[in-house]
């Protein structure tokens, strides 16, 4: 999966959990002010994200600290390198 | 002490999704009740419940919202919204201190049951999602509505079994005749799914007329042999009778009357005496007299303990001349914590639209019933003064004097 394919399914899948129109959804927009999410919605943002990528997010990564979708792309894409560098 | 109006009503249940299905089912004598042929297989006594068709929570309400709501908040949510609309309050009307909203709810057992089988499947509490907890509340419906419709008095929810409903339209009347609150928003629901019935099933106090779904819901009758489960929701605005006519509003009604009472006894036998003491304190807090009631809606769920103790604490207040009774559970089933709600829902429906419902299923009188003056066949009026019945386990009763001025 390239990187622009996986900013696309983290937008999508952000999109379908929280019903947010995608054409608004660039990675400047902050979570909370812009795309209108709270603090609950960050529990299930941890399922959608965990869900769609199949990895686990520990509470010690950081991912309290995301206040942009972009946070969330670079967040999602920091973790798949990290875990693709892993050797099998 | 303020007199009540009723402003608004709104109804989902297994008769109907509004006023005016629920009304023909009422007025026709047609029953909700269907089999399931699910609750056979995971090893139920009784396949029946009440059925409530074609409610879909997300014409209501977002994914968000929904997420901290099992479906019979989303229903009370539906009638909820439908009273308000029947009483022509605005939203702005609602968003105050003088707004209270109380609910009567004893469980919420399909969310209880869902958010550990997440755990178990899912292996650790972060997974199993942001709303179960909000869902898995008795308190679920009334946390939910507050947060929706932005009311800012009262809000909380009774718990007491099948008579949770009952007390929750009654301590709402009492709110606004105590000049604590102007207006309640308040109600009952009730979820059907077989989660939360298996254990009441297992007691063997579900009829058990497989074969016969429609007629197996007959209080009062010599031959009936349990209760059917149902559910759904009832909602009704009342308001201060003065300020509901100050602007205006369409009076539906009165709560005149709410008297409660306990047995202090059985947890699931009905006492000869708890009952009619509740009886008594409604009727005399109306200022009437038991032969100024002309309808009684009965509680009678069709057990063959429950309605022979109520004939006889009807016939202990009312003697031989009883006025016309009738248990609608014959055809919505025992709504639950929902029941002493819908019985005002429904009885305001039929003062409406000018009727009395007849309780179906009614071949032969007990002992018991045949000093009661059972209504075998629709009445082609409306009834005037009412007296709504309801009782739930531990012996907790709750009775509710409606007047319908005409």
């Amino acid at each position: 999966m390239t990187n622009q394919e996986i900013i696309e399914r983290i937008d999508r899948s952000i999109a379908e959990e929280f019903e947010i129109d995608p054409e608004g959804m660039t990675p400047e927009k902050t979570l909370f002010q812009d795309l209108g999410l709270d603090s609950l919605d960050i529990v299930d943002l941890v399922i959608v994200l965990e869900t769609a990528f199949r990895f686990k997010i520990r509470e010690d990564e950081g991912i309290r600290k995301i206040r942009t979708l972009g946070d969330i792309h670079a967040f999602v894409l920091q973790k798949k390198n990290e875990l693709e560098s892993i050797p099998r | 002490m303020h007199r009540v109006a009723i402003t608004g009503i709104g109804i989902v249940s297994c008769l109907g999704n509004d006023i005016e299905h629920v009304g023909n089912a009422l007025r026709r004598g047609e029953s909700g009740v269907v089999s399931d042929p699910e609750r056979e297989k995971v090893g139920f006594r009784s396949p029946l419940t009440g059925a409530i068709g074609d409610f879909d929570p997300r014409n209501f309400l977002s994914k968000k919202q929904c997420k901290t709501m099992p479906d019979f908040a989303v229903q009370a949510y539906a009638a909820a919204t439908d009273a308000i609309r029947m009483s022509r309050l605005s939203t702005e009307e609602i968003r105050n201190d003088e707004t209270g909203l109380v609910f009567g709810c004893d469980s919420s057992c399909l969310a209880a049951v869902e958010q550990v089988d997440l755990l178990r499947l899912r292996g650790e509490t972060k997974l199993i999602g942001s709303g179960q907890v909000f869902r898995s509340m008795t308190s679920c419906i009334t946390m939910n509505l507050n947060t929706l419709l932005q009311t800012r008095g009262a809000c909380w929810t009774i718990s007491s079994a099948c008579a949770s409903g009952g007390h929750a339209v009654g301590q709402a009347a009492d709110l606004i005749a105590f000049g604590r609150q102007e207006r309640v928003i308040c109600g009952g629901a009730q979820e059907i799914n077989l989660e939360s019935m298996c254990s009441f099933d297992a007691l063997g106090a579900f009829s058990i007329r497989p074969g016969d779904p429609k007629g197996a819901s007959r209080p009062f009758d010599a031959h009936r042999d349990g209760l059917v489960p149902g559910g759904g929701a009832a909602a009704l605005v009342l308001e201060r009778l003065d300020k509901a006519k100050e602007r205006g509003a369409g009076v539906l009604g009165e709560i005149r009357g709410y008297g409660f009472s306990s047995d202090g006894n059985h947890i699931s036998i009905p006492s000869e005496s708890g009952l009619q003491r509740a009886m008594r304190k409604a009727i005399s807090l109306a200022g009437l007299q038991p032969g100024d009631i002309d309808y009684i809606c009965a509680h009678a769920t069709s057990t063959p303990a429950g309605d022979a103790a109520e004939a006889r604490n009807i016939s202990a207040v009312f003697g031989a001349g009883t006025p016309w009774v009738s248990s609608l559970k014959s055809m919505t089933g025992h709504e639950l914590w929902m029941s002493g709600a819908s019985q005002v829902v429904y009885s305001t429906i039929m003062a409406m639209k000018g009727f009395i419902a007849p309780n179906i299923n009614f071949s032969e009188p007990d002992e018991d019933s045949a000093k009661l003056k059972i209504v075998v066949e629709t009445i082609p009026h409306p009834p005037e003064n009412v007296l709504c019945n309801s009782a739930g386990f531990g012996g907790t009763n709750a009775c509710l004097v409606l007047s319908f001025g005409r």
